[in-house]
């Protein structure tokens, strides 16, 4: 099971490496996505996979009574799904708002910040 | 974009998935569920009535700024955390108290707050972007 | 006195709430914020006595006890950084009063503001590899919106570039994390300190090291891997670049010094030559860019490119007089930037951009301004008997124990290339005459935006000042830091062991 699931982690990394370097920008952010996406199923795999077996008490009892899965990653990948998901969602906005304004999606032609030595000159300030 | 349909139903579902919401987070308690994600549902009801009636009227529903209701998340969570020292205990101690239905603590009041942050926050970033066109 | 501990993380957010919900007038806004941050430097200066007096303070959050909670230590590193993070909020704060217009404070600057101040001490403060990603994820989603707002195409594009090379840094940071776990069964600090080396699997262990070298080596933007900061320091309101410059690469070179001595201690790693060799390129580069600028922003932004170089040196070469300097010089570096940044505000301020060969004139009309510029970029280069001289020379003399003799070449030629660009801003800014002749100058600093303004110019270069004269404190301060880094028995005791649940 961790096998396949590492092949799957180098799958979609390996996607989202070749959409990041994609010079457009909805590209980029949808690599950042399957980037995104491939860390959560790596916390799980690196907290070990059990089948079936939630790690919830019965009541009435202290411990579960059998093994149960770690919890520790699903709490960990819970976070990181949270925090993950509102940073891409500020991404998006601010991609749409950048393309707008910009006048581009490309990004190497979004160079308003950082602006070519010889069209600084040409452009009358 | 206006559709009869949409609209109609619009007003339907928001209702729904507004006490869905508050469902979802009070069930996490003890079993799948939680703020984070009854705050995703109840943005997602306000984020189809931006589709079918606009942001305007959804700012004239929601009367605050979504922002501010972030910022009333933040304030519960952050007490929920404070209330642990207040009572000698380290910070984000989980406090409860027995009440007939059963015992409500700060756990919940965590919750309650990461659930208007996020419902908080979503419903700002919609807004933004449907301001935005 | 353990409750201190909370206070640097909850009273910024408690300021950020209280500013959400209430106080909607700018000026009440800056009130509240200034309270705030005032109320922050209170209890880190109680923090850092507090760790002084009774060493290393930890609090179990939630009261689960450590390896299994969230734990929070304040060290000596944590507890300075922490105090100086306090100073430079209180600076920016006062400065933003006096130069953020009034659609970003409609936005939530403020606010923003405290969020992210209570990120970056938080990230000082954690003793959990997974709370110190939450920490910069606070940290990271108040910067984003602070450099994105009230933007135009500038500032748009800058924070573009900002937020996708942080995110990758993150998801890589995220991956390390995940890994540690795996291997290890555990993310505290402490606890991993003890685990690692019994894994008997230094091949794997190195690996991981070096995914975390490069999502830290991303935020405290080290060769090569530093573009996005030139990119985007220098298109925000000069508060948010003057907190920015001063904060956030320190916070990544913080997470550095704290990951590679107490979780990935050097003689298991052997890391060294690589970081070595990535320090002195950093260095050089971020000089050799900053010569090639032309605009006072994107100089200083090449410059701290330049001096995080300096401080992962004294990180790579790992004696404790090494390590203490280059703590000694983070601490002197954030005040130091920071001031530089404020000061190129008050610059464009006078003279109307940021473009070099269209402003002058400065040293005739604020001869003032002129003496509080030359104070910090002084000090950046590394003059006696300022901050950063002493900064300069203990990494020089660690670099001279260990017999690394091109390292002390790399560091001196930096050094002289440093004043080669400050020379540049002086003779440009402040020398020549204005372009445009009189005809361009704004209107003289008056009254209340005088004081605002130049208040925390002033402070911050009484700061660099004062640790130029009596630089023994803080030396004291660093060595103190750096002892408990290389030697984390007490680290480790306190956080395991005796801790009270």
């Amino acid at each position: 099971m961790e096998a396949l699931l590492a092949l799957l982690i180098g799958a979609l990394v390996a996607a989202s490496v070749y959409l990041m370097l994609s010079r457009h920008v909805v590209r980029f952010l949808f690599g950042l996505v399957l980037f995104s996406n491939a860390v959560n199923v790596l916390l799980l795999t690196a907290g070990r996979v059990r089948w079936g077996a939630p790690p919830l008490v019965p009541e009435g009892l202290e411990v579960p009574l059998e093994a149960v899965a770690n919890p520790l990653p699903q709490a960990l990948i819970l976070t990181a799904i949270v925090i993950g998901f509102g940073l891409l969602a500020f991404a998006l906005v601010l991609s749409v708002r950048g393309v707008d304004a910009l006048g581009t999606a490309d990004l190497d032609a979004m160079r308003a910040a950082e602006p070519r030595a010889d069209a600084a000159a040409k452009e009358p300030r | 974009m206006s559709s009869l349909i949409l609209s109609t139903a619009a007003r339907l579902l928001v209702a729904l998935l507004l006490l869905f919401s508050i469902f979802v987070m009070l069930r996490g308690h003890n079993e799948p569920g939680g703020g984070f994600i009854g705050g995703l549902i109840a943005a997602t009801g306000f984020a189809l009535y931006v589709m079918a009636e606009g942001a305007g009227a959804v700012r004239a529903v929601l009367r605050i700024d979504p922002r501010k209701v972030a910022g009333l998340g933040l304030a519960c969570a952050l007490a929920a955390g404070l209330i642990g020292v207040a009572a000698g205990e380290t910070f984000l101690r989980g406090l409860w108290i027995e009440l007939p239905s059963g015992k409500v603590g700060t756990p919940l009041l965590f919750d309650l707050g990461v659930y208007l942050v996020v419902l908080g926050g979503v419903v700002a970033l919609v807004l933004a972007l449907e301001e935005q066109r | 006195m353990k409750t201190w501990l909370i206070a640097p993380i909850a009273i910024p957010l408690a300021t950020a709430t209280l500013l959400v919900l209430g106080f909607s007038t700018p000026r009440r806004q800056h009130a509240v914020a200034f309270a705030g941050t005032l109320a922050l430097a209170v209890a880190a200066i109680a923090l850092l006595l507090g760790v002084e007096r009774e060493g290393i303070l930890v609090v179990q959050a939630g009261g689960w006890a450590a390896p299994f909670g969230i734990t929070l230590v304040a060290d000596h590193l944590g507890a300075a950084m922490v105090m100086v993070t306090a100073v430079i909020g209180l600076a920016t704060v006062v400065f933003a009063a006096g130069e953020v217009d009034e659609p970003r404070m409609r936005f939530g600057f403020a606010p923003l503001v405290q969020v992210l101040l209570a990120g970056v001490c938080g990230a000082f403060l954690t003793g959990d590899v997974f709370n110190l990603y939450v920490w910069f994820e606070v940290m990271l989603i108040a910067s984003f919106a602070l450099l994105a707002i009230g933007g135009g195409r500038e500032q748009l594009d800058g924070a573009l570039k900002y937020v996708a090379l942080n995110l990758i840094s993150t998801l890589l940071f995220l991956s390390g994390a995940g890994l540690l776990y795996g291997m290890a069964g555990s993310l505290n600090m402490a606890d991993l300190h003890q685990r690692l080396p019994a894994l008997g699997q230094p091949g794997l262990i190195a690996a991981v090291a070096v995914l975390f070298l490069l999502a830290f080596g991303i935020k405290a933007a080290l060769f090569p891997v530093f573009s996005w900061l030139p990119a985007s320091y220098h298109t925000p309101p000069v508060a948010v670049s003057a907190l920015f410059a001063g904060l956030l690469t320190k916070v990544g070179v913080y997470a550095l010094i704290r990951f590679f001595t107490i979780i990935f201690p050097r003689e298991q790693i052997g890391l060294d030559g690589v970081l070595v060799v990535v320090a002195a390129l950093t260095m050089v580069t971020g000089v050799l860019g900053a010569a090639a600028q032309s605009e006072f922003r994107r100089i200083l932004g090449f410059h701290i490119v330049s001096q995080v170089g300096y401080m992962v040196m004294g990180l790579a070469l790992g004696s404790p007089l090494a390590l203490a300097g280059a703590i000694f010089y983070t601490l002197h570096h954030i005040i130091v930037k920071a001031n530089l940044f404020l000061l190129s505000g008050i610059s464009k301020r006078l003279s109307g951009s940021f473009e070099l060969a269209r402003s002058g004139g400065l040293y005739t009309r604020a001869p003032f301004v002129a003496v509080l510029f030359l104070i910090p970029a002084f000090s950046l280069a590394g003059f006696p008997p300022l901050s950063g001289f002493w900064a300069k020379l203990l990494l020089v003399q660690a670099a001279l124990e260990l017999a690394q003799w091109w390292v002390v070449a790399a560091l001196v030629v930096v050094g002289l290339l440093t004043v080669y660009s400050m020379t540049k801003i002086w003779a440009e800014a402040f020398w020549k005459a204005h372009p445009d002749g009189d005809a361009a100058w704004r209107e003289p600093l008056a009254g209340r935006e005088r004081v605002l303004l130049l208040g925390p110019v002033i402070a911050l270069a009484l700061i660099t000042v004062w640790i130029g004269l009596w630089p023994a404190p803080l030396f004291e301060l660093a060595r103190a830091a750096a002892a408990e880094l290389l030697d984390p028995t007490a680290y480790v005791a306190a956080v395991l062991g005796g801790g009270t649940p």
